[in-house]
């Protein structure tokens, strides 16, 4: 519990320090990467005495139920897939955007808060043997849609 | 979902997950800055604008009262470093005027997977928690110094953070008022 505000902290002040110390308002790129560098290093950390995913839907589950659990204080509310490597994990009341006001300006805003998350989910599958994109959408705050596709070649 | 939330115990995963988010933005600022020193500097500002915040859920969390002297300073500070991150640092070396302190770490939790390569001798990779104390005790007008003494990065055994007390900060009244 104490841990997870210093978290939040953290995590607005790395949101601060990627995009407006450097301004590069609309650049996302350095967000995004440090949380692929800390979504890779932690699945490792979680998965070492796991028995090996059994497919690709599977390792999807665990990111949705585990994964973001631990890191999201909840599990997703959806993941839908179109059985074609597309995923949509769909979360209520993401917890980087549980504190904003629900407003038309304060949306605008919205993207810089699940930069980083993209970046972890990233990450994470990529340690696991998953190479995919990952994007998020918020139509209305608390809630958020990330987008995961698998890139297959 | 009983069995998996047995699996993992997530004061350890949070712990780690601040420690590895920590590690990558320290990585992404020495991509970004070619002086060491300039690193540091981002890194004590970052955590002097978490103190700022973080005073007040330490003050909310534990209805503590006024501090009258260092020594009960000191001793929040220690409790807040229990709440925050699950160490307790202890107080030691205090001057003769009682104006200044360490607090020695035996463990330091942000630092738990790191080793420093030998060029980057002069990183203070842990700036963040000199700038978080700076930053919360500003908030109840304390002006301190903060610095590192030791540090187990650079091989010493424990790693020691030496606090000073400056001046209590007056409120300012803005110009033209009485």
């Amino acid at each position: 519990m104490s841990e997870d505000i210093l978290f939040d902290f953290l995590h607005a002040e790395i949101v601060n320090y990627c995009l407006h110390d450097n301004n590069k308002e609309n650049d996302f790129s350095a967000l995004e990467y440090i949380g692929f560098n800390t979504g890779y290093r932690l699945i490792e950390r979680l998965t070492r005495d796991a028995p090996r995913f059994k497919d690709e839907l599977e390792t999807m589950k665990f990111i949705c139920t585990d994964f973001w659990t631990l890191i999201y204080k909840k599990q997703v509310d959806n993941l839908r897939t179109n059985n074609h490597g597309m995923y949509v994990v769909q979360d209520k009341a993401f917890r980087f955007l549980t504190r904003i006001s629900t407003g038309a300006k304060q949306l605008e805003h919205a993207p810089k808060f699940v930069f980083f998350t993209c970046g972890l989910v990233r990450g994470a599958l990529t340690n696991l043997g998953i190479n995919s994109t990952v994007t998020a959408e918020v139509q209305t705050i608390p809630a958020c849609k990330f987008h995961i596709e698998i890139n297959r070649n | 979902m009983s069995r998996q939330a047995s699996r993992f115990d997530s004061k350890k995963v949070n712990a780690e997950f601040l420690t590895l988010t920590y590690g990558a933005l320290v990585t992404q600022m020495l991509r970004d800055f070619e002086n060491v020193e300039d690193v540091n500097k981002q890194l004590e500002r970052i955590g002097y604008n978490m103190g700022m915040r973080l005073i007040e859920d330490f003050l909310a969390r534990t209805s503590a009262p006024r501090c009258l002297e260092m020594r009960e300073t000191a001793d929040r500070i220690q409790q807040a470093f229990r709440i925050y991150l699950n160490v307790q640092p202890t107080i030691s070396n205090w001057s003769a005027s009682s104006d200044e302190f360490s607090l020695v770490f035996e463990t330091n939790p942000l630092t738990e997977f790191v080793e420093l390569p030998q060029d980057l001798t002069n990183l203070r990779y842990s700036s963040i928690l000199s700038g978080c104390i700076r930053g919360a005790l500003e908030m109840v007008q304390l002006d301190v110094q903060c610095w590192f003494v030791q540090d187990q990065l650079k091989g010493d055994n424990v790693t020691e953070l030496r606090i000073k007390f400056v001046r209590r900060l007056e409120d300012a009244i803005p110009a033209g008022e009485d």
